[in-house]
């Protein structure tokens, strides 16, 4: 903040400050020239005005609160963003730019913010710690957690706070946020998968293809073919004309349709729809595409706390096999 | 007193009269509003379904019903009453009264038009699309000219207090409505535009805005309005008038500072957040000048508050301000609002303003003006301006005191930890546990309400029962 907008903002606080100060002071005066308690020489449509002094406890009171404002305005930044007050305070770090300079200033910086987290870290990380650690520093397996009732209360008290706003508080998902109870995965049913896809997150593209396909009419067929393929009776000639473009999407969902872990790609033969399973709602899945993205995690809870929501994750669907 | 009757100036009452009934009006529609939304809260079922009718566009519409036509309504009303009786001369500027009248009748109507469609700036109570701004600022300015004209060619030495503080609202609000809402209309023909700020800019604009709507509007305005109408009721002289002077300059001078409250642990730079902490503190004692004055105007006459209601509702009404007004500067203290913020608390405060202070004089301005406007003595029924203040009072005290528990309830509830270090509730669980007090406050707000039809019925009755045919009575006598 430059040296002017400091001097500026001072001088009016002050004068503001100052101001009611002095007209305090000088009416708590009787400088009216009519005696204490008489009326005031002026009515207007009746009314008159007396000259009563202001009362003794409500001055007291607003003296106390200038006196307080002055002494927390230096003791707390208040008139400059260059100057964080006598107590040398400041919510959090504002002049940051990147996760990396965050995690660089963390341990020396004293913001509010920095210093009940560092605080947390202390006192908690310790528990979590237990919770996903092996005694020979490795992490517990995911069965393994999942047989600890106290973990994977933690890991869904975790799961609650962080994931349920999209995957539901059951875990169920919603349209175009995955179900994560019926043990299809898109990107694979191991530890490494699911545990790489909440602390790096995902983006699950599926492209556009009208204009390629040709129009609706190429989206009709290949949505005849798809919908065919998870056992739907359709219209054989859109199917077997769908079948023929089907050359383009094999490329991520695989020849036979079933997916790809490797691309996110989900199976079309099942019964699953992550956006819907209506003709309808695959018809603009395959026109106009989707965008589904999971974000990474791995900045905001750390590894061990996305170690147990993994694992509890990993339970729901082992609950159901 | 003196009761030296002098020949009467050809004061413009039209103006007074056509305000004061549309206060009524929309007082009962903003109000209706405001019990659809809360009953939304319990049973979303009540949208029916429609975009028209979603709890987002009905929310908007309650605040700008109630505060801009309700309470401007009503302000405008007695600023051109008092105005006009303190400075013993006919308003300024002929018909543009008339212009103000019609004119903010019509930003009524696009309002209620214009936000269940869906048109919005998303500014808190400055949602309104930018050819209403426009429209709004002409109005207003016509409005400043007929106040400040009114005072020019006053006949009095004097500018009454009352007056002084009409000025100030009528003045500032120009300024905050003209500054927050500088926005660039993507086309001359569209209803949609983008504010000129950005970020945390865009923010302290709004809340600077936001608080002094606040402030000078539902402060300083109906403080003008109880300068006037307590006296009067009371037929007592203001107590201090040395009081009257150095509450209302720290008034205007520190609440301009206290919005940066709205923003505490945001991304607002801290010395923003502590200056703005600092000056609500201050505006504790210049805040409580106002209620003391009217209060200790009383002094003497605390025997009419058992037979006078209309002087019950003023009182009461300034006992409802002291309480918000040192509710509010607590609740400015960054700790408190760590609890506060965000939660019903919030809703609380603002309805103890609103329903206590802010409708209560106005009710109270109302029964004083309505005989005086239709040429009768006094109210058709006593008894229902008494019943009608149980029911305000009531129904405010259910609603604030639901909002308060409720909202302490979600602070702590969102704050507890486990050992763990994990939120032991989560968010669902906390409204789980609001819905209880939803209901209360549903049932409270149907009271209030209730208590305006009692006064549109009141209304009516001494309007059309023969001129001067209804005698003065006290309450209890038969």
């Amino acid at each position: 903040m430059s040296l002017f907008w400091t001097i500026w903002i001072s001088t009016i606080t002050l004068i503001v400050v100052l101001g009611c100060a002095v007209l305090l002071r000088a009416t708590s005066k009787n400088n009216t020239g009519v005696p204490e308690g008489e009326p005031m020489p002026h009515t207007f449509d009746g009314i008159q005005e007396l000259n009563n002094p202001l009362p003794k406890w409500w001055t007291i009171l607003f003296w106390f609160t200038i006196v307080i404002a002055i002494i927390y305005s230096f003791a707390y930044p208040t008139f400059t963003a260059n100057y964080n007050g006598l107590l040398d305070w400041t919510s959090a770090d504002k002049d940051i730019k990147s996760p990396q300079e965050s995690k660089l200033r963390a341990k020396t910086s004293h913001s509010q913010y920095q210093r009940e987290m560092n605080l947390a870290e202390i006192k908690y990380g310790a528990v979590f710690k237990k919770l996903a650690y092996n005694e020979d520093g490795s992490y517990k397996s995911f069965t393994h957690i999942a047989n600890d009732p106290e973990a994977l209360k933690v890991g869904q008290r975790l799961f609650l706070q962080n994931c349920s706003m999209c995957h539901g508080s059951d875990g169920r998902g919603n349209r175009g946020f995955p179900n994560l109870t019926d043990n299809d995965w898109l990107y694979g049913a191991t530890e490494s998968a699911i545990k790489t896809s909440i602390m790096q997150g995902r983006s699950g593209v599926m492209a556009a293809w009208e204009d390629i396909l040709g129009g609706k009419k190429g989206v009709r067929e290949i949505t005849s073919y798809v919908l065919q393929l998870s056992g739907r009776r359709v219209n054989t000639l859109e199917a077997k004309a769908g079948k023929k473009k089907f050359a383009l999407c094999a490329t991520c969902h695989g020849e036979n349709g079933k997916g790809s872990y490797v691309f996110g790609a989900p199976n079309l033969t099942d019964k699953i729809w992550l956006y819907g399973g209506s003709r309808k709602a695959v018809e603009a899945t395959i026109s106009t595409g989707r965008n589904g993205v999971m974000p990474a995690w791995l900045d905001v809870l750390g590894e061990d706390k996305i170690h147990l929501i993994s694992a509890f994750v990993y339970s729901l669907s082992m609950k159901n096999n | 007193m003196t009761s030296i009757t002098m020949p009467q100036p050809d004061y413009n009452m039209k103006v007074v009269r056509q305000f004061t009934l549309t206060t009524i009006l929309w007082g009962i529609v903003g109000m209706s509003v405001g019990v659809i939304i809360a009953a939304q809260l319990i049973w979303p079922v009540l949208n029916f379904n429609t975009p028209w009718f979603t709890y987002s566009r009905l929310r908007p519409l309650h605040t700008n019903a109630v505060i801009f036509a309700f309470g401007v309504s009503a302000l405008m009303a007695t600023s051109f009453y008092v105005v006009q009786r303190t400075c013993q001369t006919r308003l300024f500027g002929g018909s543009l009264a008339s212009v103000v009248f019609w004119g903010w009748q019509l930003v009524i109507i696009s309002t209620v038009i214009s936000l269940p469609l869906g048109y919005t700036t998303s500014k808190e109570y400055a949602e309104l699309e930018w050819p209403i701004d426009i429209l709004i600022t002409f109005v207003w300015v016509c409005y400043a000219i007929v106040f400040f004209g009114t005072l020019a060619i006053r006949k009095t030495s004097h500018i009454y207090v009352a007056n002084w503080f009409f000025g100030a609202f009528i003045l500032t609000v120009a300024v905050l409505h003209v500054v927050n809402s500088l926005a660039i209309p993507v086309s001359l023909t569209g209803m949609k535009s983008y504010s000129i700020y950005a970020g945390a800019v865009d923010a302290m604009v709004q809340w600077w805005y936001g608080h002094n709507a606040v402030g000078f509007l539902l402060t300083a305005g109906f403080l003008g309005m109880m300068y006037y109408f307590v006296p009067k009721q009371a037929n007592r002289p203001v107590y201090s008038y040395r009081l009257s002077i150095i509450h209302f300059w720290s008034l205007i001078a520190v609440y301009i500072w206290a919005g940066p409250h709205h923003l505490h642990y945001t991304a607002l730079p801290d010395w923003a957040q502590s200056l703005g902490m600092v000056m609500s503190l201050i505006l504790f004692a210049p805040s409580w000048g106002g209620m003391i004055n009217g209060i200790m105007t009383l002094s003497g006459a605390w025997h009419k508050l058992r037979t006078d209601p209309i002087l019950r509702f003023l009182v009461v009404s300034l006992s409802f301000y002291g309480m918000s007004t040192f509710e509010g500067p607590m609740m400015a203290i960054k700790t408190v609002n760590a609890l506060s913020h965000y939660t019903d608390w919030t809703i609380g405060h603002v309805h103890s303003g609103a329903l206590g202070w802010v409708t209560m004089i106005t009710i109270g301005a109302i029964y004083h003006l309505i005989p005086k406007l239709f040429g009768q003595k006094a109210m058709y029924s006593v008894a229902l301006i008494n019943l009608h203040f149980w029911l305000a009072t009531i129904g405010t005290v259910l609603y604030i005191v639901a909002m308060w528990t409720s909202g302490v309830m979600q602070g702590l509830m969102w704050r507890a930890v486990n050992a763990d270090g994990t939120l032991t509730y989560t968010f669902v669980e906390s409204l789980e546990k609001s819905y209880p007090f939803y209901t209360i406050r549903l049932g409270g707000g149907l009271i209030f309400l209730s208590g305006m039809f009692i006064l549109a019925y009141n209304t009516y009755k001494t309007i059309y029962a023969e001129k001067g045919s209804i005698q003065y009575q006290e309450l209890g006598s038969k």
